[in-house]
């Protein structure tokens, strides 16, 4: 069936899953989030426990969600691979360093003879909750604002200088960070991840002051969370773009470019808006209605909101990976997607992903019939 | 001409061993542990008796600890074919990616969700379900391996692809036949056959320090007995699998066969080195004998290499400066028809950009004539196709030696317990204990082999590791090195203490 397909059609339908892919990641960030508000709402031992347990089933989720995206990434569109790590070197090794911490601390943290102590261990949770949402968020910011770098795939004859990739800045990815464009794409997956946390515990965690502290936190989260987001989307909606002649695939800078490709694909800003609406209809619920499934609200507003950004850096004859160091190196989803054989081949293999959601609902499901409480800290000998 | 700036490729190198490394500590022991736990809940759910639940939980907690450093060192390495290796992305990305998406997509899913249950299924999940989330896990791990190989396997031996030189990197041409290339096929069974091993001296090191101390004593004899049983399959197996290995290498990386073996001047009916020492400062083309002494056991490797106890089995001489009567192709001729297809790429680009067709065929006739030797082209001189010898030679043998020591040991093991003596075999329950180590670096020791053996290619014979970094500064590469080695050497401290602890524990002897 996906071999009747266009190559065109193959690199939008790769562009979907990975937009998907990136926009569940977003949402299952709220583990990070998480991670950043231990010690805020856990004000004893036992509640600490609660919060870090409560998350601690579904950080491994969030871990290969990240995983699948760089693999399904490389696999669909290797020259981003090949030329973002390689290039923004130092954005994602931070990244990666601080998943490495992470992966690590749930299971160390209050085991006996750690040899860090629990509170390195907890600060490592910490850090990652920081980290990995801010400069994800300023790394996707790149998508609208472009990087310094340039491609020459002749270079591969020279045996001196074959890289054909290549980064012109010494910053190395760090540069991003300084773009108050990508910065409060960055700040506002930040707090976003806390809100969803928040969210979160309150629908997971049986247990008065968490909820009640969850609550008063999670006030104080909204106002920076749509300072930030506002701003990224004025800046976006305000700024050029990078457009692609859909004949002669030269690309230019188009003003409003991404106001255009919103209000272009009707469907997109469909989704936009109903996606924002349902993380403001999530937080609403939450602190005005006393409902508990917030999150759920604000969950798939997150996906819908990430999904449909992603579609404006990628669709209507954009690039996706600008260069603004040389605009004709820019990446876009035709000319860096892998040959239409293997993107036939990995379609194929994304069938299998309705069914990967299906057993991981059915398994939560039966692990997490009720809320957790108390009595199940101490029940579990396999706690974190 | 030798501008390579070669401090960077060996620390991108350095830099990708050391995560490698410090990854397969862990993974071996996730493969086979995961199997021997769901063996045990099986027992457990079939018999009901609360000692096998006890022993299920133990093994799981072990390796829980296990798995979080295998996942968190994982990711590192994943991610590094594009953070430093960005060109090998490019070039190889078409085929090499599919594998790696599959993987996660397959198999770290499965894997993940189902540890959950596996851990926090106890009275919350029934029974069935619960020892059904135990063999998903292990299959999930298992699978996992399977992809992981299927990518190292076609750096081996790269099939079912074609250069575009449009898009001027490899492409696809054929799924099945990268996923069902001899070469994964040998990698892949010789890998799990491995990680039973490593699983089942694990739970035998571990049970006889139980022993030794005379703690939880019933436990410890079950559990060397399922140990003993897996272990001995598993390492006659492994003898089996390695030797296909062995037959495979011979076929599509014969560079790598003559430095496994140190041999420089082929032979007809060519003996295997059983025990041998490498003469220091041998050097291609000169006349010093290869050994100090070895040992060989006459015909071995021809038989072993292609089935033919006569057959001409080509040494490192043979392949650097041809030998016209078994029909092999010198270095510097490879070289020459090399620079012909890297030139013609060049050519075919600059002429596509001209519009000028007619150059544009000639040099694609040309390139194509000659790609297959492309990774010559890129070679500064002949004798850098030759991988470090001594590495791998004496790697290759040790690995082969504590092969067959694993069997002996599992046999041991398993005539003791039956015979119910092995409480009291106190020098063997030593033994038993360091094994585990010996296991690790047997295990180790292979991935050097089929990695320093595989120099100087990222892809055997078009790709040489100078023309797959990524364009970095070298101190760039030192610092991140370090950084690395901290944090693992830190963990690795970590998991290695708070396991410790828990096998001091023991398991808890829960009533039912
Ligand atoms: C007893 C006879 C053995 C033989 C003949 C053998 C043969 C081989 C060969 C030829 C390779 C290189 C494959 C390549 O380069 O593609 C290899 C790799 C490897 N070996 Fe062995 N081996 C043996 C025992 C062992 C033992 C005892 C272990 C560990 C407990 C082990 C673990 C490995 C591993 C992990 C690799 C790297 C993965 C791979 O390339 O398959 N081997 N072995």
């Amino acid at each position: 069936m996906f071999e009747n397909l266009s190559y065109l059609a193959l690199q939008q339908y790769w562009w979907v899953i990975i937009s998907l892919l990136a926009s569940i990641l977003v949402f299952m960030m709220f583990v990070q989030g998480g991670q950043t508000l231990i010690n805020q709402i856990g004000k004893t031992k036992i509640e600490r426990s609660l919060l870090i347990n409560s998350i601690g089933r579904k950080w491994d989720i969030t871990f290969t969600v990240l995983v699948t995206f760089g693999g399904a990434f490389f696999a669909s569109f290797p020259l981003f691979y090949s030329t973002s790590f390689g290039g923004a070197y130092w954005v994602w090794i931070i990244i990666l360093f601080s998943f490495i911490i992470q992966a690590v601390s749930y299971e160390y943290r209050s085991k006996a003879n750690n040899f860090l102590g629990q509170k390195t261990f907890d600060t490592f949770l910490l850090i990652n909750g920081i980290l990995a949402t801010i400069l994800i968020g300023t790394a996707v910011g790149t998508f609208f604002t472009g990087s310094e770098f340039s491609i020459d795939k002749l270079r591969i004859t020279d045996i001196n200088d074959p890289v054909i990739s290549r980064w012109e800045t010494p910053y190395r990815g760090l540069e991003a960070a300084f773009n108050i464009t990508n910065l409060s794409l960055g700040l506002a997956i930040f707090f976003l991840s806390r809100i969803l946390a928040l969210m979160y515990f309150i629908n997971s965690i049986e247990n008065k002051n968490i909820i009640l502290k969850s609550k008063s936190v999670l006030k104080v989260c909204v106002f920076p969370f749509l300072v930030f987001f506002l701003l990224f989307v004025v800046l976006l909606l305000t700024r050029q773009g990078f457009a692609v002649d859909p004949v002669t695939k030269i690309v230019s800078m188009e003003k409003f470019k991404y106001l255009h490709n919103l209000l272009q694909m009707p469907l997109v800003l469909i989704m936009f808006l109903i996606g924002v609406v349902g993380v403001l209809a999530g937080i609403f619920l939450t602190l005005f209605k006393e409902s508990r499934k917030g999150i759920w609200y604000s969950g798939v507003g997150t996906i819908l909101t990430v999904f449909s950004v992603l579609m404006l850096a990628g669709f209507n004859n954009t690039a996706y990976y600008p260069s603004t160091y040389d605009l004709q190196s820019s990446l876009t989803i035709e000319n860096s997607s892998s040959s239409k054989y293997t993107l036939t081949a990995m379609s194929y293999v994304s069938l299998l992903v309705p069914f990967v959601i299906a057993y991981i609902w059915y398994a939560w499901k039966s692990i997490n019939k009720k809320r957790i409480d108390e009595k199940d800290i101490e029940m579990d000998e396999m706690k974190y | 001409m030798n501008e390579i700036d070669f401090t960077l490729v060996d620390w991108s190198r350095a830099q990708f061993a050391l995560t490698a490394i410090y990854h397969w500590f862990f993974v071996p022991l996730t493969l086979g542990l995961s199997f021997i736990v769901a063996f045990m809940h099986t027992i457990y759910y079939k018999t009901g008796k609360q000692e096998w639940k006890n022993m299920t939980k133990f093994w799981m907690k072990l390796f829980g600890i296990n798995f979080a450093i295998g996942v968190a060192t994982g990711i590192i390495l994943e991610f590094e074919f594009g953070t430093n290796w960005s060109n090998y992305s490019w070039f190889m990305g078409d085929i090499f990616g599919a594998p790696l998406a599959i993987e996660a997509i397959m198999a770290f899913f499965l894997e993940s969700t189902f540890i959950a249950v596996m851990f926090f299924g106890w009275n919350r999940v029934s029974k069935k379900f619960h020892m059904l989330s135990s063999w998903l896990v292990a299959f999930g791990s298992n699978i996992s391996a399977l992809w992981i190989l299927v990518a190292n396997a076609w750096m081996q031996n790269p099939v079912g692809m074609r250069f575009n030189p449009d898009t001027v990197r490899n492409e696809m041409e054929n799924f099945w036949e990268v996923l069902l290339s001899p070469t994964a096929v040998h990698k892949f069974l010789h890998v799990l056959t491995n990680a039973y091993v490593i699983g089942s001296l694990f739970v035998i090191g571990v049970s006889a320090w139980f022993l030794l101390k005379n703690r939880h004593i019933i436990f410890a004899k079950k559990s060397i007995v399922i140990g003993a049983v897996v272990g001995l399959i598993s390492s006659l197996f492994l003898v089996v699998t390695g030797d296909g290995s062995a037959h495979d290498v011979a076929q599509t990386q014969p560079m790598k066969l003559a430095a496994m073996e140190g041999l420089y001047n082929g032979e007809e009916g060519a003996g295997l080195v059983a025990v041998g020492m490498l003469k220091p400062g041998k050097k291609v083309g000169d006349d010093k004998d290869e050994y100090v002494f070895a040992v060989k056991i006459p015909k071995a490797l021809s038989y072993f290499s292609y089935r033919d106890f006569n057959a001409f089995v080509p040494g490192i001489n043979d392949l650097i400066y041809g030998n016209e009567k078994y029909g092999i192709r010198s270095t510097e001729e490879r070289m020459e028809k090399g620079k012909i297809a890297v030139e013609s790429l060049a050519n075919y680009k600059k002429a596509k950009d001209a519009n000028d067709s007619k150059v544009a065929a000639e040099s694609l006739k040309l390139l194509e004539d000659n790609y297959k030797d492309i990774g010559y082209g890129f070679l500064p001189d002949k004798e850098s196709s030759i991988p470090p010898v001594g590495i791998t030679f004496y790697s290759f043998h040790m690995m082969v030696g504590l092969g067959f020591y694993f069997i002996i040991f599992f046999i041991l093991a398993l005539v003791y317990t039956l015979k119910d003596k092995i409480a009291v075999k106190k020098g063997f329950l030593k033994l038993a204990m360091w094994s585990i180590a010996l296991g690790y670096i047997a295990s180790e020791l292979g991935w050097v082999v089929a990695e320093v053996g595989r120099q100087p290619w990222t892809m055997q014979d078009i790709l040489p590791t100078w023309m797959s970094t990524s364009h970095l500064n070298t101190g760039t590469v030192v610092l991140t090195f370090w950084l690395f080695a901290a944090l693992f050497t830190i963990l690795l401290i970590a998991e290695i203490k708070i396991m410790l602890h828990q096998i001091k524990l023991g398991p808890k002897e829960e009533r039912s």
